[in-house]
C-alpha cells in the first residue's frame, strides 16, 4: 500500500494558480526530497496533503484511503504528521508539555477529563523516552520559548515523530540554522527509522542530495522533473532555473 | 556524598508533606467552623456568596482561562441554573433535587446549544456571539413576563425540600451547601485541568493550528469545554437561586457575564485557585462599595482597565512571578 498517491492535483487563490496538475506516489520507506524555487507551490503542496488547505481539483490518498476532503486530525490520525518551515510549537509551554501533547494527538484517550494525565502509564512513557532518545531530558522543564532556534526546529521533528507518523512531511526542516547546526538537524533526519516514509522540503541542496532517495523539482506550480538525486543533479531544465548559480560555482 | 543528598532530600520532603497535609486540615477546619468563627452573620452571607460566584467563575476559568475562550455569555447559563428551579418551585414542586437536576439539565441544553452556534468562530467574534446569545436568554426572561415575572423576578425559593422531612432555612445551611458544590467542583476543576483533556484545552489555548495538524479534533475539544464550563456555571446558578430565595433578570444578564470574566482575570486566568481569589476581592470591593454608591457597574468598568494596564496576569501570576523571585529562579 503506497503512503502516498497525489493524482492531478491542483491549487487556484483567485487566479493565482500555487499547484497546477500534480501527479506523483511515494513508495513504503521511500525518501523524497522536493525542490524548487520560492513560490513554486511547495508548502502548498504540504497544506492540501495535510488538509489545511481544500484542492479546487485532483485527489489525495494516504495508505490506501481516498482522504481529499478529511479534515486535517483526521489524516494525522491515518499515519501522516509534518512540521512547519516556520516554527510552530507552543512557546509557552514547557519542552516536555509540547512533546506530551504530541503523543496525546493521536491518543485514544485524550479526551479524558475525570484521571490525571501522569496516571497513563503509555503516554508518560513514551514522551520520556522520546526525551531521552533524542538528548533533551535536561530541558524538558524549560519553556520551549527559551530554547534555542536550533533546540526549536529539532523539537519540531521529535513532535512529528511523537504521534507514531508512517509518513512524515518535513517543511524546510533546516530552515534558518547555522551551517553547524544544520548537519545536526541532517543527521537527526538520517538516525529516523528507516520504515518511516519521508517527504522533504529542502532548500540546503547538500542535505537535499544526502536525504533523497528520488527528487521532484516543481516550479510555479508544476512537476517539471523528478527522478534520482544523480539525474537531477545534471537535468539541464533544473540547472537553469534552480541550480543555475550552484552549477556554475561547482563547475 | 550521593547518599547524604539523597538523606537530605528524604528529610526535606517530609516536613514538606507534613506541611501540606497540615495546610488542608487546617483549610478545611476553618471552612467548616467559619460561620461560627466570625463576629457576625453578615461574614456568613459574604462567604457563602464568594463560594457560590467562585464555583461560577472556576467554571468560566475552565473555557476563558484554560481553553483561551473568552465567554460573555456565561451569565445566561448561571442564569438558566437559576431560573430552572424558581419557575419549578412556582408552579410545580420547591424540590432542592429536582430543581437542582433541571437546572443542569437547562444549563447542558442552552450550553450545547450556544456551543453549536459558537465553537466555530474564534478571537473577537466569539466574544460577540457569546454575548448576543447570553442577551437573547436574557430577553427571554426579561420579556416573557407572564411565565417569568418580568423585570420582577420570581420570589419563594426559600426553603426547598431536600429531604421527605427536611427543608433548608438558616444562614448557615445555605453556607455550607454552597462550600459542598464548591468543593465538589473545586475537586473537579483540578481533575479535568490535570487530565489529558485538561492539557488538550490548554494545547488549543496555545496554537489551536498545530493542535489540529497533531491530530485534535479542536472543535470537538471546544465544544466539550464550552458546555462542562457552562453546567458548572449553571450549577453556581442552582445555588445561588435557593440561596437568595428569588431570581430577576439580573441573574442572566450581561452585569453576571462581565463580572464573572473580571473575577476570573483578576485572580488569575488559566491558574487553579485565581477565580476564587479574584472572586473573593470582587465581592468584597463590591460590598464595600455598595455602602457609599450605587455605582457599581462604574466601579467595575474602572477595576477592569486597572487590571488590564498594571496586572493583566491577575493576582495568581503576579505572586507566580514573586515567589519564583523569592526562590531565585527566572
Amino acid at each position: 500500500m503506497k503512503p502516498l498517491v497525489i493524482e492531478n492535483l491542483s491549487k487556484s487563490f483567485e487566479g493565482l494558480q500555487a499547484v497546477w496538475d500534480v501527479s506523483f506516489q511515494i513508495e513504503a520507506g521511500e525518501r523524497v526530497v522536493i525542490i524548487g524555487p520560492n513560490g513554486a507551490g511547495k508548502t502548498t503542496l504540504f497544506n492540501l496533503i495535510t488538509g489545511v488547505l481544500p484542492p479546487t481539483e485532483g485527489r489525495i490518498h494516504l495508505f490506501g484511503e481516498e482522504v481529499t476532503h478529511l479534515p486535517s486530525h483526521r489524516r494525522t490520525r491515518l499515519g501522516i504528521a509534518r512540521t512547519f518551515q516556520i516554527t510552530n510549537l507552543f512557546p509557552e509551554l514547557t519542552l516536555h508539555e509540547n512533546i506530551l501533547l504530541a503523543v496525546l494527538g493521536t491518543h485514544p484517550r485524550q479526551y479524558v477529563m475525570h484521571k490525571a494525565v501522569t496516571s497513563f502509564g503509555p503516554i508518560v512513557e513514551k514522551t520520556q523516552s522520546l526525551l531521552s532518545e533524542w538528548g533533551f531530558e535536561e530541558n524538558m522543564h524549560t519553556l520551549v520559548r527559551n530554547l534555542s532556534y536550533g533546540m526549536q526546529r529539532q523539537i519540531e521533528v521529535i513532535m512529528a515523530l511523537a504521534c507514531d507518523a508512517k509518513l512524515l512531511l518535513l517543511d524546510e526542516a533546516t530552515a534558518g540554522l547555522p551551517p553547524g547546526e544544520i548537519s545536526t538537524l541532517s543527521s537527526m533526519i538520517l538516525k529516523l527509522d528507516p520504515k518511516i516514509t519521508l517527504l522533504i522540503i529542502e532548500h540546503d541542496m547538500n542535505v537535499a542530495f544526502q536525504l533523497a532517495h528520488r527528487m521532484i523539482v516543481l516550479q510555479n506550480g508544476r512537476v517539471i522533473a523528478e527522478g534520482p538525486p544523480e539525474k537531477i543533479k545534471v537535468d539541464s531544465k533544473v540547472q537553469e532555473i534552480y541550480l543555475g548559480e550552484e552549477g556554475v560555482e561547482n563547475a | 556524598m550521593e547518599a547524604l543528598g539523597a538523606l537530605r532530600g528524604g528529610e526535606l520532603r517530609r516536613p514538606m508533606e507534613l506541611r501540606k497535609l497540615l495546610a488542608y486540615f487546617f483549610t478545611a477546619a476553618l471552612l467548616v467552623l467559619y460561620p461560627f468563627i466570625v463576629p457576625s452573620q453578615y461574614f456568613t452571607t459574604l462567604a457563602t456568596q464568594v463560594l457560590i460566584f467562585s464555583t461560577f467563575s472556576m467554571g468560566l476559568n475552565l473555557l476563558l482561562g484554560y481553553t483561551g475562550m473568552a465567554s460573555l455569555g456565561h451569565g445566561a447559563l448561571f442564569g438558566a441554573g437559576a431560573y430552572v428551579p424558581a419557575l419549578l418551585s412556582k408552579y410545580v414542586i420547591n424540590n432542592f433535587w429536582i430543581g437542582m437536576s433541571t437546572g443542569l439539565l437547562m444549563a447542558l441544553l442552552i450550553s450545547v446549544v450556544f456551543a453549536l452556534i459558537a465553537v466555530r468562530i474564534s478571537g473577537v467574534y466569539f466574544i460577540f456571539i457569546t454575548l448576543a446569545l447570553g442577551q437573547v436568554i436574557w430577553a427571554l426572561v426579561f420579556g416573557w413576563k407572564s411565565v417569568t415575572g418580568g423585570d420582577e423576578g420570581i420570589t419563594g425559593l426559600g426553603s426547598p425540600l431536600v429531604w421527605p422531612s427536611f427543608s433548608l432555612s438558616g444562614g448557615n445551611q445555605y453556607y455550607y451547601l454552597a462550600l459542598l458544590f464548591f468543593l465538589i467542583v473545586l475537586m473537579i476543576t483540578y481533575r479535568v485541568i490535570t487530565s489529558p483533556f485538561g492539557h488538550a484545552m490548554v494545547g488549543i489555548r496555545e496554537n489551536e493550528s498545530r493542535m489540529r495538524a497533531l491530530g485534535f479534533n479542536v472543535w470537538r475539544c471546544k465544544f466539550i469545554a464550552f458546555v462542562v464550563s457552562g453546567v458548572i456555571s449553571g450549577l453556581a446558578g442552582v445555588i445561588w437561586a435557593y440561596y437568595t430565595g428569588f431570581v430577576n433578570p439580573r441573574d442572566a444578564s450581561f452585569e453576571r457575564s462581565t463580572e464573572a470574566v473580571l473575577m476570573v482575570i483578576l485572580g488569575g486566568s488559566g491558574t487553579f485557585l485565581g477565580p476564587v481569589v479574584g472572586t473573593t476581592i470582587i465581592l468584597i470591593i463590591k460590598n464595600i462599595v455598595a455602602i457609599y454608591t450605587k455605582r457599581w457597574l462604574f466601579v467595575l468598568g474602572m477595576a477592569y482597565i486597572l487590571i488590564i494596564l498594571f496586572a493583566s496576569k491577575g493576582v495568581m501570576g503576579a505572586l507566580k512571578g514573586r515567589l519564583k523571585g523569592l526562590l531565585g529562579q527566572t
